[in-house]
Parts: C-alpha cells; structure tokens; sequence
C-alpha cells in the first residue's frame, strides 16, 4: 500500500516487529484444489498477521466443516485450532474464547457452514458480538460434497448435475448488517489487497468482525456468468473505498490526501483504518446507509467490497461478563472453589 | 397466635389414632399460588422432626389447569409417594369429584364450600372450609385474595392434625423471605382458619402429627437442582451455557442466582464463572464443548429434548476427548413427552450417545446430597478422564423438597488431570504429542488455550488424526485411536462412584438408580413382612464397578427397578454380565408418577406368580 510509511511493512524475506518470519504463521500445505479462491484468502491471512507482527501462540483459529473449514491447516501452525461441526463452528468458539480472553479467534466458514446449517449460531454469535474475526468464504456451491447449490447462490444459477437453481439467495453480508453486527465487510478473493486491509481492520476490532469474501470455486461454480465466479467478480465489482489499516504505531501520511477526500475510523485499540473515497463519500458509520446501499447494489447486480458498517464501540461478550483480566483457564483452584466458611452460609439459607 | 389442644375427646367412633403416618393430597389450580401453601405445610412438620417429602405433580401450564402436591408423612421414614389418598384437600372445582372418589375409606375430605358439587361418600370425614368468608374478612387485597385462600387449608389442616402453629409462622417467615406485611397477611389467614374449624367442627378423623425427637439437627429441605448447582459452584464451574427446559431451568438460574456471591474472585473482585444462556442446546453444548477445550470446568445442564439436539456434540467430545459435564435432569419421553413428569428413561441413549462406537461415563446421583457432591465430582473426573460425563437426575429429585443432610465440603482437592503448561514443555524439551499414550492408562495429556510455549499448539478435529492431531485418514491409525480411547473405560470403572450396598446374604437382590430409592426400600420392608428377605443395591455410576458385579454374582435372582418402559438399566447390565443374563429380572414401567412401593410389590408378585 503507497500510504503505508516505509520501513514499517516487512520487506519480503525479513522479519517483522517481533522478529519473525513468514514462515513462522504458515500452515500446512493446501490440499485444496489449484486457483481455489480459499487459497488466496489464507494467504492474505497469513501476510496480514505477519505484518502485524502479532505473535501466533496469540491467535487461535476455528472453523466448521466444508473446504472453506480445512484450510485454518494451510495458515499458523503454531496456533491451537479446533475444526468443529459443520454450522456449530460459533458456539464452540464463544465458549473457547472465555479460556483466555487475551487472545485473538479467527474463524473460518463457508456459506453452505454459515448460512445453511448454521444460519441460527450465525445470527447469534453476532448478536453477542462475540470478539473474533468471522470469514465467510463465500462460492454459493457446497465443495467438499461436490458441488450442490448452497443457500447464497444465485435463482436461476445452473450447474453441472444439479440443474437450475430455483431458490432466492442468501446474502451473508445483508444478513451480518440486519443482525445488528458491529463490523460487517465484503470482499473478493480476486482482490487479495483489500482482503488483506479489511483483515488487519477486522482483527484490530474488539466485537464480531464478519468478512464476506466471495471465494470462487474453480472446480465447481467459476462459469463467467455465475455470480461467484473470478470473472463476474472482477467485471461487477464495485469497491466502496480505497481502504488501508494503519496500526497505531504508525502515522497516517496526510500529504497523500486531498481534505475530504479519505475518512478515518479510529479503532478501540488505537489504530486507524483509512478509507479514500472512490466514486462516493462512503460512511461506513452510518447504518441505514449501510443498509440502502446493500439492497440497492443487489438489485443492480454489483458486488459491493470493502468496509460496509462499522462501530467500534459496543462491548464485547467477553467484557460484559466482568471476568478477571487474566486467562481465565490459569487461576488455581483457591481462586475457584468457593472457601469452606462460605458453605455454612450457604446451608443457613435452606430450611 | 393461639394454639388450642386438638379435641381427642371429639373424635368419633373407636378408631385409634393415627400418627404421623399418613398422606395429605392438596389439588388445586395452578397458577394460584399453592406453592407456597404446599411448602409451608411440609415445612412446618419438617420442623416437628416429622420425616416428610412433598410432590409436586403440575401440569405443563402456567395457569389455569389442575395441580395436585402429595405429601407423605412417616414416621418410619417411608417417604416415597403412596397412591393411596388418606386426606384429601380439594381446592378446584373441576377436579372435586375425582378428589373425592379418591379418598380412602375413613380417610377425610377437605373441600372449598364455594364448590356446590355433591357430597357422595358416607364414608369418610368432610370438612368444608368457608374459603370466600375468611379470605374477605382478612381485608387482603383484591389482587391477592387467590393466592391466600390456599392459607385456608393451611389453618384448616393445622387445627385438626395438630400441626405446631409456631413452625408454620416459621415456614411462611422462610417463604416470603421475612417480608412482615406477607408474612402477617398469610399467617392471619391461617389463623383464622384455625381459630374458626376449632370452634366450628367437629374432627372425626383419626389422623394426627406429634412432634418426634429425631430433629434431624443436621438436616435440610433441599431440590436436587439447588444442590447439583451449588455443587457445580463449589466444583469450580467456570463456564456455564444452558437453554431453559423444564425441569432443568432452574439448575442454571440456582448457578446465576449464587454466582456473584459464591465466585467472586478474592484478588480482583471479578467473576470467575461465566453463564450464558444459548439460542439452543446445540449451541449450549457447542459452547461448553469449545470451553472445556479451552481449558474451563464447563457444565450445561437440560432434559431428554435437549440431550438429543446434544448428541453430535458429544459424539465430538468423545472422539477429541474433551471434558465437560452434561446434567440430564429426565422427565417423561420420547419426544416432548410429559414435560412436568419425571422418569428414567435417558439411561441406554445416554449411554450409547452418537452415531459410531462411543460409550459415556454416567453418574447417577442416589440422592439430593448427592447431587451436590456429583456437582463437584464430575468436574475431576471429566478432566482426569478428558471426555464427557452425563449425569442423570430426574424431575422428582430436580423440582421437589428432599430432607438431606447439610452440604459437605469437598473432601478432595480438584483433579485438573494431566495438562501441560509452558513450565511442563520446557521439561519435556517440547516432546510430547496430544493423543499418545504414555502412561499406559489410555490417558493422553494435554495442553490447552493460551499456553504460549511453541510446541503446546495443535489443530483439534473430530476427523481421523494421529497421535500428534494430524490428519489422517490411515486406517491402521484410526482403528488404534479408537481402541486406545477404549482403554480409558478401565480407568474410569475404578473411580467412578461406587454403588451403595446391603447385602446380607439374602438370595434376592433388589437393585436401582437414584430416585426410586424410598419405593424400593419401603417394598423391601413390606415383603420382609411376608418373610421375603432381600438384599439391596442402588448404583451410582456407568461403567458398573466390581462391587456392581460382585452383587450380582451374589444372587440367585436381581430384580432392577427402573422408571422406563423397556427396563433400560436391565439391558446395559445384561450386556455387562450376560453369563447371568438369566439371573436379572426387569420390574420397569413408565407412567411419569414417581414410583410407589405398593407396585414395586404388585410388580415382583407378577413375576414370580404370586
């Protein structure tokens, strides 16, 4: 990114802030198909914590089931992960998250795993604003059983074997905005630039960060006229800003912009994200804007990228339940188990 | 408040006394505040030192419907429920005639005299109670007038059992938590009630209540849900998720309710539990499955509906080996069933939860302490053995007033198991590997959330791995983890809870789990009767100890009493034991009332064709 002061962002072959190298947040080789968009998405996922220099025994991945859910493997092999149930990946990361508030969840679904089976934890994880970065890795076929339709794709869509698709899509980033989600963002494999900003914002987030990222599937669903496919999205993609995340470290250079002509959202932690504005003033604080501008760019068939909503400010699950700083899942048992006197009161309160 | 002598003088006809031995049966509308009359009544002849236990049989309604709480009072201690109605307290016009057709012969008949139905039995003692007129002449409030009317009965019952009207201001002190106006209030009325039955009738009934010696000093009234939640808080529970479900709800609200007392944190004033109330009980397990990975004593606590939605989960708990505490608090199935009655009938679901082999440790809690004590044990033994236990109470022990001891203190200190942390790490150089035997025991050790030592990581599934949680699909590797997790069974069969046991060299042997207890060993008394001698064992726990085999082995016949319709303690001990499959005869049945003694003997007499 031009804005970004040199000298902060890794050079290729270096090490970051804290020392590391690349290597040290890479995973296990993918098994997934070549040119498949989840690829692409880890990778960014990969640069993006790397540039952060965030330490990756700081991080910990989810997902659910689905190929979208296999590749947390292909990213931060020295981070603990637990690939869960298809549709129950939120449930078993809010009860994970309460072990050790200190650290930062990534979780990664599918549309088939978000917007199907698991269309109620969906909803409800991002009712609790659950702190974590959640990414739907958006192709509207399910992969991993061999390409039926899922829930986002398009009526009318029509593939091998399966037919014509006669159902109303889903639309994960609409559903993520009227759920009342404090981060909702959209993106495009095919753009691994904004991914990569929009997962460094997300990250700096203290609520539910959801990223809709259409992730083509090359073997199943990449017809030039699908919705999902690279060349679609490519030929009807709409970007709402130029976006950039500058960690608080790091000063924003203002010579670059015209007054007016990029919008800054402060994060909790400090840090900035900066949007220059493209062919609209985008405010991406403004919710019913937010939401007109969806509906409207789905009527006209444009995929709409980059920071849609978001609001820095609610507290998250975590901090409204008034535990210790402090992992929980270190105190020792003194520090949980109730001291013996208490118990005398305890048996004067039954008859 | 006056207290007058009950008339003995007045009682008609010869019939002796009958003391402290007898059943009061109060059917009412729900919704009309009976509880609390119910309570105060069992309360105030607990406080006499009268052995007592109370029933609450309520419908699946908020209000309106009929609502009946049988008391039994015994002065030998037999407190399971008896079918038999001795008094019969009828409150509800649209169960009068039914309360009234029940009554025993000689038995008595408490009814509203507002209800103008007729008075059939010849037989029995009736005692119309002027409701409408003392509620008025109290001057409650009209909004309130429902609610103490049932104070009536109260007052009623009070004058002609003998009942101590010092403990009953007691119990309703207990029950409107000292509030002075509700307490007086309630208490007139009762008074009033007792003052106008001693000067307006005549008791013709034998029944009465004397105060017995045998205070239990160190007993209280307690609910197994009260005690299975303060037994999770003084477990160290960390991180509760439930979905409300009758009769399970109010396990998790007792965990909310002593929370902020019980767990706040002596260093930072914070909390060290966690609740939340999930969408649904996928989610509920779901979240404590993701905390006991994290590291945290989890419990979710819900009955049969729930429990099913919960199997997958558990099947994935079993599989990756991860220690939480589900409590099934049973109540009548399948499907939604009788929501508000109790039952056994989780047992081999339990047992065989998820599809592929699995196979749950079970902890059957044999009484209200012991709800309390499982509350704590199961955490340990989750942890030492990393996979789920399934604790199965019912609605009988859940929902209603038990006499039980006071609650003891852990007498052991937490068992978190075998975890790695940072320090552990750096002693082993950074070897080690999530599921590798190593100590012979089937018991891999673990590291969990947040350790920040570089080799502490690893990638948790429920698919194929190997021994260091890689994928795997080899089948060598598949077919010796499973067997490994196997191993862990013999573990657990040493120290899960050991069953309870009389044996005194008897030929039969009278066999159970948790609640039907009082039935089974007041059928054993009866039948000690007719010379019928039997032994006795209450099990406490899946897998069966060697002390369950041992008993068996004992006996030439064991009868296994259970509260569901295929005898489904029966088919897990024939599995078990088949060698003496023959020697184990299955005395279930299921209509959701907790169990009686009078068909535990129905039923052996059945069998053995006598």
């Amino acid at each position: 990114m031009s804005n970004t002061p040199a000298g902060t962002t890794p050079r290729p072959g270096g090490v970051n802030q804290i020392g590391l190298t690349k290597n040290d947040y890479r995973g296990n080789p993918s098994t997934l198909c070549q040119g498949c968009g989840h690829n692409s998405i880890a990778s960014q996922i990969i640069a993006a914590i790397y540039e952060l220099s965030l330490q990756p025994e700081s991080l910990v991945k989810f997902s659910g089931i689905g190929c979208s859910s296999k590749s947390p493997t292909y990213f931060l092999n020295r981070s603990f992960g637990f690939n869960g149930l298809h549709g129950r990946m939120p449930s078993l990361a809010t009860g994970a998250l309460f072990a050790d508030r200190t650290l930062r969840g990534i979780g990664v679904s599918g549309d088939g795993d978000s917007a199907s089976i698991g269309m109620g934890q969906f909803k409800h994880i991002i009712r609790r604003n659950v702190p974590m970065v959640y990414i739907i890795e958006n192709n509207g076929v399910y992969g991993l059983t061999k390409g039926q339709f899922s829930a986002t794709a398009e009526q009318g869509l029509e593939l091998k074997k399966q037919g014509t698709n006669p159902y109303l899509p889903i639309d994960i980033a609409w559903e993520a905005l009227v759920g009342n989600a404090t981060f909702v963002a959209r993106s495009f494999a095919g753009d691994p630039k904004q991914v990569k900003e929009l997962l460094k914002a997300a990250l700096a987030h203290k609520g539910i960060a959801v990223l809709d990222i259409i992730s083509p599937c090359v073997t199943f669903n990449n017809e030039d006229s699908a919705m999902h496919s690279y060349v679609w999205g490519k030929d009807h993609e709409i970007a709402l800003h130029d976006l950039a995340f500058v960690p608080k470290a790091e000063e924003i250079i203002v010579e670059d912009y015209e007054p007016g002509e990029a919008r800054e959202v402060t994060m909790h932690d400090g840090s900035t994200v900066l949007l220059r504005k493209l062919e609209r003033d985008y405010d991406p604080t403004d919710r019913a804007h937010a939401i007109e501008v969806l509906e409207k760019a789905n009527c006209d068939q444009c995929l709409l990228t980059g920071l849609i909503y978001i609001n820095p400010e609610p507290p998250s699950l975590i901090e409204i339940n008034n535990l210790p700083e402090e992992p929980l899942n270190r105190l020792s048992p003194e520090r949980l188990r109730p001291p013996v006197e208490s118990l005398d009161a305890v048996n004067a309160t039954l008859f | 408040m006056t207290q007058q002598p009950v008339p003995e003088a007045q009682m008609a006809g010869d019939r002796a006394p009958i003391i402290n031995d007898f059943t009061i049966s109060v059917g009412t509308v729900n919704g009309s505040g009976s509880q609390t009359s119910n309570a105060t009544l069992l309360r105030a002849m607990f406080k006499m030192g009268i052995p007592v236990a109370g029933k609450n049989l309520f419908p699946s309604n908020i209000q309106g419907l009929p609502t009946w709480y049988d008391i039994r009072v015994s002065k030998d201690s037999f407190l399971a429920r008896k079918d038999e109605r001795d008094i019969v307290v009828a409150m509800n016009p649209d169960t009068f005639a039914k309360d009234q057709a029940d009554v025993v012969p000689g038995g008595a008949f408490f009814y509203d005299d507002k209800i103008r139905q007729p008075i059939i039995r010849t037989d029995i003692s009736v005692y119309p109670m002027p409701v409408k007129k003392l509620v008025t002449d109290s001057g409650a409030p009209t909004n309130l007038r429902d609610y103490i009317a049932n104070m009536v009965y109260v007052g009623a019952l009070a004058f002609i059992l003998g009942i101590d009207m010092e403990k009953i201001f007691a119990a309703l002190t207990y029950a409107f938590k000292g509030k002075k106006k509700a307490i007086d209030l309630n208490f007139s009325v009762v008074q009033a009630a007792y003052d106008w039955f001693a000067t307006n009738l005549i008791k013709t009934d034998p029944y009465l209540v004397k105060p017995m010696a045998e205070v239990c000093e160190e007993c209280v009234l307690s609910d197994g849900n009260t005690a299975a939640a303060l037994g999770s808080l003084y477990g160290g529970l960390q991180f509760c998720a439930w979905y409300p479900i009758t009769p399970a709800s109010s396990l998790a609200e007792t965990v909310i309710e002593w929370m902020p007392t019980l767990r706040k944190d002596p260093e930072t004033g914070k909390l060290t539990c966690a609740v939340v109330q999930a969408e649904d009980e996928l989610a509920a397990v779901g979240m404590v499955v993701g905390a006991g990975w994290g590291g945290l004593r989890s419990m979710t606590s819900t009955s049969g509906p729930g429990l099913s939605l919960m199997a997958e989960y558990l099947g994935l708990a079993y599989y990756a080996e991860v220690p939480i505490v589900v409590w099934d608090v049973q109540r009548v199935g399948p499907s939604t069933g009788l929501p508000t009655r109790t039952a056994q009938a989780d047992i081999t679901f339990s047992y065989f939860m998820g599809h592929g082999d699995t196979q749950h440790v079970i902890l059957f809690p044999g009484s209200v302490h012991e709800c309390f004590e499982f509350g704590w044990k199961a955490f340990d033994l989750a942890e030492r053995l990393q996979t789920p236990i399934l604790v199965l109470s019912d609605l009988d022990f859940g929902m209603n007033q038990w006499k039980t001891p006071r609650f003891k203190f852990p007498n052991q200190p937490m068992d978190r198991g075998k975890i790695l942390w940072e320090e552990d790490l750096e002693r082993l150089k950074g070897e080690w590997a999530r599921y590798k035997d190593v100590d012979g025991d089937g018991i891999p050790y673990r590291t969990v959330l947040g350790n920040r030592h570089p080799a502490a990581a690893y990638f948790t599934r429920g698919t194929g791995h190997t021994e260091n949680a890689r994928y795997s699909e080899d089948p060598v590797v598949w077919e010796n983890m499973l067997n490994r997790i196997k191993k862990k069974w013999d573990i657990a069969r040493q120290i899960v809870p050991k069953p309870y046991v009389e044996n005194y060299g008897n030929k039969i042997g009278f066999i159970c789990v948790g609640s039907t207890e009082p039935a089974v060993q007041e059928a054993r008394y009866l039948l000690e009767q007719e010379n019928i001698l039997t032994d006795y064992m209450q099990i406490k726990a899946i897998p069966f100890t060697d002390e369950v085999e041992k008993f068996i082995l004992a006996h030439e016949k064991n009868y296994i009493v259970e509260l569901n319709r295929d005898g489904q303690l029966h088919q897990l001990l024939r599995l078990e034991y088949p060698e003496v499959a023959k020697a184990m005869v299955s005395l279930a049945h299921l209509d959701g009332m907790p169990l009686t003694a009078r068909w535990v003997v129905k039923a052996y007499k059945a069998v053995e064709g006598k």
